[in-house]
């Protein structure tokens, strides 16, 4: 089977390239010349799931798959399993492709290539939500080594909350954009957005950057911390704006500009709302004491509590 | 456990046999993880006690007194048991859905399993907290559990990765990776009260 993927994938190769200067086209596979309607339709607006016979690269198979007749019901295990077939190396391209954004290098088009998987965002949130907390929690005992006054504890319960942030994040941010331009869409009756499963792996694969940057927030040297944060930011949302352009383009420009400017905004308060509550700016817990302030979050002054212990 | 079914048909047996029987079949696959070869033992006879057993131990050993505040102590029974199952299937729906063709609770017994040597770890942690903290305390609790969360992946390694597609294996092997990490990440935070 490894030699049928290959030639499927210098088909599509070639054919994303032409796709993503015009995403209407669909492209016709070199052994069907003599047929017209066997053609290998990367169609834009077809759902993100095929069924796990495209393995199988027969020119009769795709042109059912085309029709959509072997579309596997959503209680069968088959219909997850699409979402699910991937291949190591496409997994690394997209990370690849995350990583490096350019203006005209649409993520979708040129990476996803139409197969949207759901491997990538979950395992790279699952990887942010514990790496956040790993990282945090050893801010904290570094901190404490340096100033054996701070409380140290493991606090197992920010895992959960990094969990259920970055998934929450990953679902249902994706999911209003996703309603927002369909409703667009309708009303605009352009080029159709891209699918929710679409949109959801672009907020996936668009997080991996910050894992880099959580481990590298161990540094405590502050301006390195908001230079790495401020990076990682722009890199992230460079990669959902330059994505989501062709599709707002062709919108009026108030609601384009405000749209993508809600984007990074979202993305920009994930980042620094985690950037404050795992990594709690520590000079504030020195300060502490001699203010005994009221109007200090509870969680700074948490590890000042009368149980502060002393190595 | 298919073993204790079938014998536990006849009327009237009191012999202990089946018991020792499944406690040797547990007691045989503990030591083919600790010296994991390319057997099937694990695949083929699986059983769910041993993890049982292991992930028992394990929320025992790591759970905070009650004494210890509610919002920054380590995790509880329930936490350290929901992460453990909780983890387990995830690895094995997503090993299924990648492709492979390993049953559900075969995964479950290998995963399971492959937790004994973190087992160990938290032993030997334990004991060392016993002694005066320190940096050198320390230092010999971050080598064991490196060397047991080494020894966890080659085991797991060896009994799951045949069963996936070879493009595939690093995509089906990494959340078991970070599922070892998380509970070395566990045991290693343990700070008795």
């Amino acid at each position: 089977m490894a030699a049928a993927d290959e030639l499927a994938f210098h088909e599509f190769e070639e054919a994303s390239n032409l796709l993503a200067e015009t995403p209407d086209a669909a492209t016709t596979s070199g052994s069907d010349q003599l047929t017209p309607q066997g053609h290998v339709a990367v169609a834009v607006d077809s759902g993100g799931s095929y069924g796990a016979e495209e393995e199988a690269e027969e020119s009769d198979r795709t042109a059912l798959l085309q029709e959509e007749k072997q579309q596997p019901g959503f209680w069968t295990f088959g219909y997850y399993q699409s979402f699910f077939d991937v291949d190591t190396s496409q997994v690394l391209d997209r990370i690849r492709g995350s990583l490096l954004p350019r203006p005209g290098h649409n993520f979708v088009r040129h990476h996803l290539r139409n197969q949207p998987d759901l491997y990538g965002p979950f395992w790279i949130c699952a990887t942010l939500a514990f790496v956040l907390a790993v990282t945090g929690n050893l801010t904290l005992v570094l901190a404490q080594r340096r100033d054996p006054s701070i409380h140290y504890s493991p606090q197992f319960h920010k895992v959960t909350v990094a969990g259920i942030t970055i998934y929450c994040y990953v679902w249902l941010v994706p999911l209003a954009l996703w309603g927002f331009l369909r409703w667009r869409k309708g009303v605009r009756e352009r080029v159709g957005p891209y699918t929710f499963l679409e949109t959801v792996c672009v907020y996936g694969y668009s997080l991996f950057v910050f894992i880099p940057t959580v481990v590298l927030w161990l540094i405590p040297v502050p301006w390195l911390q908001w230079l790495l944060g401020v990076l990682a930011l722009s890199l992230s949302g460079a990669s959902l704006v330059f994505t989501l352009w062709p599709v707002v383009r062709e919108d009026t420009s108030l609601v384009a500009a405000v749209l993508l400017s809600t984007v990074v905004l979202l993305h920009a308060l994930l980042a620094v709302g985690c950037k404050f509550y795992f990594f709690q700016p520590l000079p504030l817990e020195h300060l502490a004491p001699p203010l005994q302030a009221t109007s200090l979050p509870p969680d700074v002054l948490l590890p000042l509590t009368p149980g502060a212990k002393t190595t | 456990m298919a073993k204790a079914a079938e014998s536990s048909g006849d009327p009237g047996t009191t012999s202990p046999r089946p018991l020792m029987r499944d406690l040797k079949a547990v007691g045989k696959k503990f030591m083919h993880v600790l010296y994991p070869r390319k057997s099937n033992t694990l695949l083929r006879d699986w059983d769910l006690w041993g993890p049982l057993i292991l992930c028992v131990t394990l929320a025992l050993m790591l759970q905070r007194s009650s004494v210890d505040s509610e919002k920054d102590g380590g995790p509880q029974f329930a936490e350290v048991f929901v992460i453990v199952w909780f983890g387990a299937v995830t690895i094995t729906l997503n090993s299924k859905l990648l492709g492979g063709n390993i049953s559900f609770f075969q995964s479950l017994c290998v995963l399971g399993y492959c937790i004994l040597p973190l087992t160990v770890a938290m032993l030997v942690c334990r004991l060392v907290l016993l002694a005066e903290p320190g940096p050198i305390n320390f230092m010999v609790r971050l080598f064991v559990v490196i060397v047991m969360f080494a020894w966890s992946i080659v085991a797991s390694t060896a009994f799951l990765a045949d069963s996936q597609p070879p493009n595939r294996k690093a995509l089906a092997i990494y959340p078991v990776f970070l599922f070892y990490f998380v509970i070395s990440w566990m045991i290693l935070t343990f700070t008795p009260q």
